[in-house]
This record gives C-alpha cells, structure tokens and sequence, in this order.
C-alpha cells in the first residue's frame, strides 16, 4: 500500500507497522508530527499503544526506557534541544543496554527555522557510542524505524534516529511494508545487574559497550543504507550524509556527474567504504546536513588527499543545505539568480490578534517601562514573540525553564525587581524545580506564569498540568498570599497592575499566574 | 514531465490543503510527487511557502532551486513576490489579490500591484469574494486551486478526484462546497486570462 507521508509520519506508520508498544514525547519542532499521528492513529488507539505527552523529554525518555525494559518496542521523540534535556538518561541507558527495541528519534533544525541553536544530534550518538540512522528520504524513514528496533534489539543498546527539518517536513510517497506484532512482555530476571549502574557494574557494562563497537562498525559497512556508487571521473569523490544524498542525486542526474560518491545513512561511519573513497579519488568533497563532524574527523585522518566541505568553505559552514549549494559546491555553473523585488517586507511571526499574552506584555510594559535597566528573564512559547516590536518586553530566552532560575540568580546578585515570564506547558516541563530554589531560599523573585492552558507554539497539544499550576505552586511552598491569579483582559488593566506592582515589591518569592485560554483552543 | 509549483502563503492561510489535493491527484495517477511544508514557529502569522514537485521520473529533493518553478501559487499578494526569484523566465504567477496587513511597513497596495502587472504570465483573482459565492469563504483555497488547475500538466478532473477524495470524511455537503469553488476558480482564472 502506498501513502503520501510527511517524514515524520512515516516515522511514526514505520515504528506501527514494527510492533511498536509506545511513544514516548513532549513536543518541539520539528519532532511534533510524530506523535501526533500515533495519537490519532486508528491502529495505535485499537492495540492500545501509549501515546500519551510527557511532561518533558527527560521523562519521556525514562518511561520509554521502562517499556523497553519489559521487552517491549518503544520510541521516543523530541526536537535537538530536547536531547540536552534527556542527555542523562540518554548517555546511561547505553551503558545499561536494552531488554526490547529502543528508537531515540531526534529531529535536528539546522537554519533554526523553530529553535535556539542548531546542534547536530549525531555528536550525541557518537558520544554515547549508539548506532546512528540518518534517512535521506521518507521511504527510507519509514524502512529505517524498522530497522534500528531490529538492530537495538540485535545488540541490546538504545539505536538513534536522526532526521532534520527537510526530511521532517516533506512529504513523499512511502510504500508500507508488512505488520508485524508487539512484542511479549519480557522484563529481564531478577539477578539481572546490567541495570543497576553502581560504579562495580557500570565499569563491565562500559567495557561490553567498548567492546560493541567493533561489531557496530562490521555492521555499518554492510548495511543496506551505506552505499558506495562508482563513477568513472576520480578527480572528486564525494561523502554525503542523509538527506544531503538527495540534493546529490539530484545534481549527479541532472548535470551527469560521473564522480563516484558514498552515501552514509547508518554511523559509526562505514571505515572501509570511507578509506576506499579515498584510495580512488584525487580530492574528496564532504556533505553534511549539520555540523562538520565527518569532515572534521576525516580530515586529519587521511593526510595526502584534500578534503573540501564545510571547513574549508566550499559548503557555507551554517545552516541547511539545499540543491542549489550543493550544485556550487560541485563547482557546477549556474545562472545568477534574481533578487527579491525590494518592496517586499519582512513578514516575522508574531502574536495572534486577541492573544492573552499580549494584554499581559502591555500591562508589563506599563509597569516596568519607566525603571532604567529593567529586565524581564522570560522562556521559551508563543510568549517569547513579546521580545520583538511591538511589545519589546522581555529580554531572554535560552532554554526551557531558565527564565524562573535566572531571574533567582540575578536577584542573589542584587537585581530588583527579578521578574520571570513563563508559559504554562514551560513551567511543567522544566520550571517547578526551579522555582523549588527559589522558595527554598525565599528568593525576591516574582514569577509571572502566563497559562493559556496548551502548549500552544508547538500546535496546541494537550499542557499536562491544565488546572493545577495553582496548586503546584502551593505545594511546592508558595506562600499563599503571594499566590495570585489574574485574568489578561484589557478591561482589568489597571487592577492587574496593580496586583503585580504589589507583589513585585514583596521582598520574597510571589508567582502571578495570568490565565486566560490560547485563542487557538 | 516535470512540474514545480511554489505555493506561498501567511502562516494559518491554510496553504497546506493546496498542497495536498495536488499530491494526491499525481500519486493517484502513477507520478512522483515531493512536497516540502513549513510547520512551527512561522505559522504564527509568519510568511509560509510550501515546495511542491511532480515528475513521471524519481523526484530526489523535496526542494526547488532558484529559477526551476513552473509556477508560483500565492494566496497573498505580497507572498507572491517574496518567491520570484524561484520562478523559471516563462513561468506562470497565480495570485489571490486580498491582502494580509499584519505587518506595520506593508508596501502600498498600488504599487504592488503594479509590480505584479509587470508580468505578462499572471492570474489575479480574489478568491474570498469567489469562495463566498460557492458558499463559504474557507473555500478560498479551492478557488485558488482551481485557478491553477489549468496550468498543472494534470487533468482538472485528477484534481476533482483528489477534492473528493480528501473532503470525503466531512461529507457529502463539504465536498460540494469545495468542488464548487474548485470550478469558480477554474472559470475566474481563464476569464482572466481571455481579457488580459
Ligand atoms: C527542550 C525543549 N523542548 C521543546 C521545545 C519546543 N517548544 C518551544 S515552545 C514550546 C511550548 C511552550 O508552551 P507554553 O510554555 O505553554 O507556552 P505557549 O506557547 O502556550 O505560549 C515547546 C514545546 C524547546 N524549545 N525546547
């Protein structure tokens, strides 16, 4: 049967279509589509396949490791950043290895089209000495969800599976291979210790994880997604990586490019076809979707032949590629192209009209504008559009969470008022521990949670704590009277005002919570 | 036969449903087709555009280069232009001529079109108006599917197919509508077209 599938939904078709018993995920571009399309699945919601959010990727992972602990298949999904978030368990469970199929897929942004930074996940697998599969279309995302749960279970480590926004977010047809079923619950035996990583087993789990890696490689050099293609003009050979084989093909057919070229999709990188390249070829070009991390490894490995890529700057050394750079790294002529007309403008994204978060920046603005080197240490959401005009009302974002614990450390360092602007879905992922610091201490913070009540910049999915922030606050030790909730609405402008104004000058901890539904819900 | 199509649009324009019903028509008919979506943070408002591919040979990237579009599918007029750059000399340039103003310096609607008119190979249309007419004005990317149809290298009648196809599950009353502002598309454009 064939199907028009983004990659990421054949991601998720795959991963069904394998067995799979869970996803595991809290959503971030470009990852997102993934779950949502189990979630909506008729087979998922008929075999019972947990599909539910997590509250963030550190969580997701752990449960995911717990399904696959009992045998079963499991998947778990997040954007690049997210990976930072679920490093720990991430980097352990290799150690510990795995009982059932663990799929880790990881959706990298280069050009950060939706993110912070465009880190390349592949590090993250070499570091953890996993198996990497990199896809380079939808066919192959779909065949490759099957695959990495037979290689995780083949040699029981947690498998990678590295896509990028192109790949993602493109739609393909995807010819869908036989079902197979789950797997039986199979929770390894009591005397079992690979799981229990005190430092005396942990050292002999490190070594067997050393000790892998010779196979891992044999493995990647006959793997079916390792493709060395001959070609009879040596004067170039080319390495490409994932979906950068595409914009190869593309140009190798259009131009009849005779170089012969290596298609990497599985890491540890395939060391035989890679030293064959480069016996064959005078000069070899490097294409990567991401960081330069073959062609910085590759490139003091084999002296004699010159490497071009990335690093030398035949391949711009930011952001994703494209067929068009890739054709001028092939040194191929192409025409100049146009510009754009120049009356046209910018068009950012910003804030819906009628959106609670821009009644809440104006009531900030009203009352912080006139206090010199005022700073507002906000997050990550919809609400992070608030640093751009017309608002200009908040002046960080790094990660999720950071806003409540670096308004508490700017204000042990003596910055007052140290206001902290987070969303909802952001302060249930990472954001209680934080204010936890905070109420411990009885910092002189005030922290403003602005709850549309979804986890509305990612599409609106389900914020796990809808209706309890409240009471989160209380339990973790908000004092009662520095516990307020308000209502954004232009109307109650000055009465909210007021309110924060009062808690901004309490000298302790006060968290507002501004409450009013994403207009998209 | 190769088609590249350039579909932009503004983030929530729903551009995406375009999209689709053309992909699906092609798959139907034994074509390869690729399309590229943007999904996150620009669909707040932002300018979105959607690559669309369809070939009778292996498509490898989903993305069109520079100068290589057939076709330039915009439902915002500025939109249009923003993606010139992608369209090959002879292409086509098919645009709803209802404004999106979310931005403070939107250049003044005279003299945008009047750098839209500067090309011979262009439909204009105001496919709310028209998508009104057929009975609702969510209909509007029907209507600017069916200006395109025409130019597509497919049977309008695939396209229909697809509509009825995809619409299917909301029934019978929706697929109609759709259909409707399909085919008040489809006569728009080639009125426009017979006049200028
Ligand atoms: C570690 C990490 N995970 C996920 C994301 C993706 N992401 C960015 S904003 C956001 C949603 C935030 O929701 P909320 O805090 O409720 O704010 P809203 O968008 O609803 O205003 C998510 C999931 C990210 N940037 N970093």
């Amino acid at each position: 049967m064939k199907q028009f599938l983004l990659g990421n939904e054949a991601i998720a078709q795959g991963a069904l279509d394998a067995g799979l018993s869970g996803v595991y995920a809290y959503p971030g571009t470009p990852s997102t589509e993934i779950t949502e399309y189990i979630q909506r699945s008729k087979t998922a919601i008929e075999r019972n396949v947990h599909r539910k959010w997590s509250a963030n990727e550190k969580t997701a992972y752990e449960e995911a490791l717990g399904m696959v602990y009992a045998g079963k298949r499991a998947m778990v999904c997040m954007k690049h950043v997210g990976l930072n978030v679920a490093a720990d368990p991430f980097m352990n469970s290799a150690v510990s290895g795995v009982n059932g199929g663990l799929l880790v897929v990881v959706a990298d942004d280069p050009s950060m089209h939706s993110s912070q930074n465009e880190q390349d996940s592949r590090f993250f697998g070499k570091f953890a000495m996993i198996p990497i599969l990199e896809p380079s279309n939808q066919q192959e995302a779909y065949d490759m969800t099957r695959y990495g749960f037979e290689l995780s279970e083949k040699f029981k480590i947690p498998v990678m599976l590295r896509t990028t926004t192109r790949l993602s977010h493109a739609r393909a047809i995807v010819e869908l291979q036989e079902k197979i079923s789950e797997n039986q619950l199979n929770p390894p035996p009591t005397s079992c210790s690979d799981f229990v990583l005190l430092p005396s087993n942990a050292r002999g789990r490190y070594e067997h994880l050393l000790k892998l890696q010779e196979k891992l490689r044999e493995q990647s050099d006959q793997s079916p997604f390792n493709e060395y293609v001959e070609g009879s003009d040596h004067s170039l050979g080319i390495i490409a990586c994932g979906i950068a084989c595409n914009y190869l093909e593309e140009n190798v057919r259009k131009f009849n490019l005779k170089y012969p070229y290596l298609k990497i999709r599985e890491y540890p990188a395939p060391k035989h076809q890679i030293a064959r390249i480069f016996e064959e070829c005078e000069q070899i070009l490097m294409l990567e979707e991401g960081y330069p991390m073959l062609e910085e490894l590759i490139i003091g490995y084999f002296r004699k032949v010159k490497v071009i890529g990335r690093l030398s700057g035949e391949v711009p050394r930011t952001g994703e590629l494209n067929p068009f750079l890739v054709a001028r790294s092939l040194r191929i002529e192409l025409p100049e192209s146009e510009t754009t007309p120049e009356l046209v403008e910018n068009r950012p994204p910003r804030l819906c009209v009628g959106c609670g978060h821009a009644d809440l920046f104006n009531e900030l603005n009203v009352l912080t504008d006139h206090i010199l080197g005022r700073r507002i240490f906000s997050d990550i959401g919809c609400y992070t559009l608030g640093a751009l005009p017309p608002f200009r009302a908040i002046d960080t974002c790094i990660d999720m969470g950071a806003s409540i614990t670096m308004a508490k450390g700017a204000s042990d360092a003596g910055v007052h008022p140290a206001i902290a602007v987070i969303g909802d879905s952001t302060f249930t992922h990472s954001g209680i521990t934080g204010l936890l610091d905070a109420v411990y201490e009885n910092s002189n913070i005030t922290v403003i949670i602005s709850d549309n009540s979804t986890t509305a910049m990612t599409g609106g999915q389900h914020s796990i704590a809808t209706g309890k922030i409240a009471d989160i606050c209380r339990g973790i030790g908000v004092e009662e009277a520095h516990l307020k909730v308000i209502i954004p609405l232009k109307k109650n402008l000055d009465e909210n005002i007021a309110i924060i104004q009062k808690e901004i000058d309490h000298k302790g901890v006060s968290v507002v919570i501004a409450q009013r539904p994403c207009i998209q819900i | 036969m190769d088609i590249n199509i350039i579909l932009a649009g503004v983030g929530g324009q729903g551009i995406l449903s375009i999209s689709a019903v053309i992909g699906v028509a092609a798959m139907e008919h034994g074509l390869d087709v690729k399309q590229s979506e943007v999904h996150g943070m620009s669909q707040r408002g932002g300018a979105v555009v959607s690559h669309l591919r369809i070939s009778d040979q292996p498509i490898f990237s989903s993305l069109i280069s520079m100068g290589e579009a057939d076709m330039i599918l915009s439902v915002e007029p500025m939109e249009l232009l923003r993606y010139k750059p992608y369209l090959k000399k002879d292409g086509f340039l098919i645009s709803n001529t209802k404004t999106v103003v979310n931005i403070p310096n939107y250049p003044e609607e005279q003299v945008l079109f009047a750098a839209i008119e500067k090309y011979p190979n262009r439909v204009l249309l105001d496919a709310e108006t028209l998508a009104k007419k057929a009975g609702n004005v969510r209909a509007a990317n029907m209507v600017m599917l069916g200006a395109a149809a025409d130019h597509l290298a497919l049977e309008p009648s695939y396209l229909e197919e697809a509509i009825k196809h995809i619409f299917e599950r909301k029934g019978e009353r929706i697929v109609q509508l759709n259909l409707d502002a399909f085919n008040a598309g489809r006569e728009a454009a080639n009125q426009y077209l017979a006049t200028v």
